[in-house]
């Protein structure tokens, strides 16, 4: 089932299907290794609703609810 | 011989730069603090090379400021060799600007930094593969730690005579095909901006929908507009994405196979550190443990800075009435060594005793990785006044100094975001300020006097951040912050960054404090103080103090310490509370903190944020000054 970044529970791992977003968005989150077909796993998320912290390709980044809304997921069980 | 450092943010670059050009970039661990280039010239092998430190760069495709920087550089300087400088525990990721650095091609050295770092993580890399592979040298170096720099030049040198691009890697079949057609059209055509660009390069970048060269072509040359829109949509149509997302697609898919074929995976060992950020980042202690950092760490700035104030102050100014005794006090030449005395005295006393343990522990913080913790924390609170998480990276560096707050700035996104916070920067009390606080409200008053300040300045700021950006209703766009790795903070790094920033102090304010000192000195013996403080007494009536402290205020707008150790000075004594009571104190010390920022700031903001900005903002937290300066007045 897909579901957006934002809705994925702590220490689940999923799999990016893709990000909807203007270029600049995409961009930035190519940089960083998020692609379409990558794994991330969801480390924590802040209280408040504050950032996520995901775990890609071996490397944490934290990513705003905004951006995580963007980026649509599958979870991976 | 020129030589460029170029690699993604917080891969090492400024620390490999400094090793060779002694500590004169600031480095830390959070990603993006370089924003504009630094060069140095050494030599080697007899030759003369200049080096330049670009700043990092995720992409050679980008919208971000600093990055643009970096790329306008690579193509329009004659650059002899690029040295891609990688983390190596990162490298899948790295890779990628590798490969568009490759497409460029430009005499290239790729090197391994943080292999220690890399190796920990389990992650072994075959260096004779991996070079074979793109067709450049491959050095692995551990900067920090100094461990391959030397080779790395020497290596980079060669390369730079050889004149030698790497391996030009191609892309799957059916993109290779478009890039080709239209890197054909290009060599056809005349849509190639600068001669020297290579058709390759030129054709993906079109095709990613860069908008540097998108717009140059739109300017420029509306046919060949057509072409491009045509193989763009040849793209999307066939892979169902746009066309930007196919070409960084392959890119990612071409790095991932070279990872795969160099990198043996082995169990990585973990450490201590790695455990660190389940309580430092945890929803609940990462906050108290926030506080408690940030409690002790200005509690210990006070605690040395007092214990070596009052004992070095009482020392000098014994001095005054050892002059007094050979130098009539009546003539000229007692003022102006009075005065001299007075300066140098505030500097070493005074400022001194807190800046150092002040820069040092902000050092340890930001090269521990600190930063982008905050930064993460405290995300949500910072997006109720309007900004995101990684504000507070300019925000804690302005309790050092404004000036590179307002620089790092930069690392924001959109102008809206980087203008509130350039103003709240302004706001922070600075080192400067930080001085005045504890040597006059804490040594004076009290440390809970103090903290009450600092607490009502966090307050100030929360509500003109809520004031600016409902002024200036835009969303902020979200936050995408790498938190890297803590390091373990070197002590020959934390102390040649902690000497850079006093290296400030000494050289230029130091001199200023004096001089200042030796002018109201001047001012005072021909009576001229008096004309300048009758000038300010309606702002000093106002704000309930003392009409000789008029003078002070003028000079703290050249250097925000100036005015405090003026204001000894002026009122003739190091005693301040026999003159002036703990309201005006206050009083004082709170107009300062927020009046008007210093001459270097004001310099910084007109070229960052413009003029009538800066205007704004001087009138915006003068008026702030003044009526905090008249509320405390009444109820302190």
């Amino acid at each position: 089932m897909t579901m957006t970044l934002d809705a994925i529970k702590e220490n689940q791992k999923v799999k990016v299907i893709r990000v909807s977003g203007g270029w600049g968005i995409r961009q930035r989150l190519g940089c960083l290794g998020i692609h379409p077909g990558d794994m991330i796993t969801i480390k924590k998320s802040a209280i408040m609703r504050g950032p996520i912290l995901i775990n890609i390709h071996g490397n944490q980044v934290a990513l705003g609810r905004g951006i995580a809304s963007r980026i649509f997921v599958e979870v991976i069980v | 011989m020129k030589i460029a450092l170029l690699g993604q943010p917080n891969s090492g670059k400024s620390t490999i730069f400094n090793h060779v050009a002694g500590y004169k970039a600031v480095t830390s661990n959070f990603p993006g603090k370089t924003v504009k280039y630094e060069t140095t010239k050494f030599k080697l092998f007899d030759q003369l090379v200049e080096l330049v430190d670009l700043p990092g760069t995720y992409s050679l495709t980008s919208f971000d400021l600093a990055e643009l920087e970096a790329r306008k550089y690579l193509l329009n300087n004659n650059i002899d060799v690029v040295v891609n400088v990688l983390d190596a525990s990162l490298l899948s990721r790295s890779l990628e600007l590798t490969l568009q650095l490759l497409e460029l091609r430009l005499p290239m050295v790729v090197c391994l930094n943080m292999i220690d770092e890399a190796e920990r993580k389990g992650i072994r890399i075959d260096i004779q593969k991996l070079s074979e592979i793109l067709g450049v040298p491959v050095v692995s170096t551990v900067a920090l730690k100094g461990k391959g720099v030397k080779e790395l030049f020497s290596v980079a040198n060669q390369t730079g005579m050889a004149k030698k691009p790497g391996k030009e890697l191609k892309f799957s079949k059916d993109v290779e095909d478009i890039v080709s057609q239209l890197s054909f059209q290009i060599k056809d055509e005349k849509f190639k901006s600068k001669p020297n660009t290579p058709r390759r390069f030129l054709a993906l970048k079109y095709l990613e929908n860069d908008n540097y060269f998108i717009e140059n072509i739109k300017t420029s040359d509306k046919k060949n507009l057509k072409k491009i829109e045509y193989f763009q949509n040849l793209l999307e149509e066939s892979h169902g994405r746009h066309s930007d997302v196919v070409i960084s697609s392959e890119r990612h898919h071409l790095s991932m196979n070279i990872y795969e074929s160099v990198v043996m995976l082995q169990k990585p060992h973990k450490s201590l550190i790695d455990y660190l950020d389940n309580v430092l980042m945890h929803s609940f202690f990462g906050y108290i443990f926030l506080g408690l950092i940030m409690f002790l760490f200005f509690n210990t700035v006070f605690g040395i800075g007092q214990m070596i104030e009052e004992p070095l102050l009482d020392y000098l100014y014994r001095l005054i009435p050892l002059v007094e005794n050979n130098i009539n006090s009546a003539t000229l030449l007692f003022s102006i060594i009075s005065g001299i005395i007075q300066g140098l005295a505030g500097g070493i006393a005074i400022v001194l005793p807190y800046l150092f343990p002040f820069l040092f522990g902000l050092a340890v913080l930001e090269d521990l990785g600190y930063l982008p913790r905050i930064a993460f924390l405290l995300d949500a609170f910072l997006h109720k006044i309007g900004l995101h998480g990684k504000a507070i990276i300019p925000f804690m560096l302005g309790y050092g100094c404004t000036v590179p707050a307002i620089l790092a700035t930069r690392i924001l996104e959109s102008e809206r975001d980087r203008f509130i916070a350039s103003v709240l920067s302004t706001m922070i009390p600075c080192a400067a300020r930080m001085t005045i606080i504890f040597a006059l409200v804490a040594f004076y008053i009290s440390p809970q006097a103090a903290l009450t300040i600092y607490i009502l300045n966090l307050i100030v700021i929360v509500v003109s951040g809520k004031v600016l950006s409902s002024l200036l209703p835009e969303v902020t766009p979200g936050m995408i912050l790498e938190i890297p790795a803590y390091h373990i903070p070197s002590i020959k790094v934390v102390l040649a960054k902690t000497w850079l920033r006093m290296k400030e102090f000494i050289f230029v304010a130091w001199p200023l404090i004096i001089v200042g000192s030796t002018l109201l000195s001047l001012l005072q013996y021909f009576k001229l103080d008096t004309i300048i403080n009758q000038f300010f007494s309606p702002l000093t009536l106002l704000l309930g103090l003392p009409i000789v402290v008029g003078t002070t205020l003028v000079f703290g707008i050249l250097r925000k310490e100036l005015s405090m150790l003026m204001l000894v000075q002026a009122i003739g004594t190091s005693d301040v509370i026999s003159v002036m009571s703990a309201t005006q104190i206050m009083t004082y010390t709170i107009f300062i903190i927020f009046y008007i920022p210093c001459i270097a700031t004001i310099a910084v903001l007109w070229r960052e944020i413009g003029s009538k900005r800066t205007l704004f903002t001087m009138a915006f937290t003068f008026s702030i000054a003044v009526a905090l300066g008249v509320i405390t007045r009444f109820i302190y």
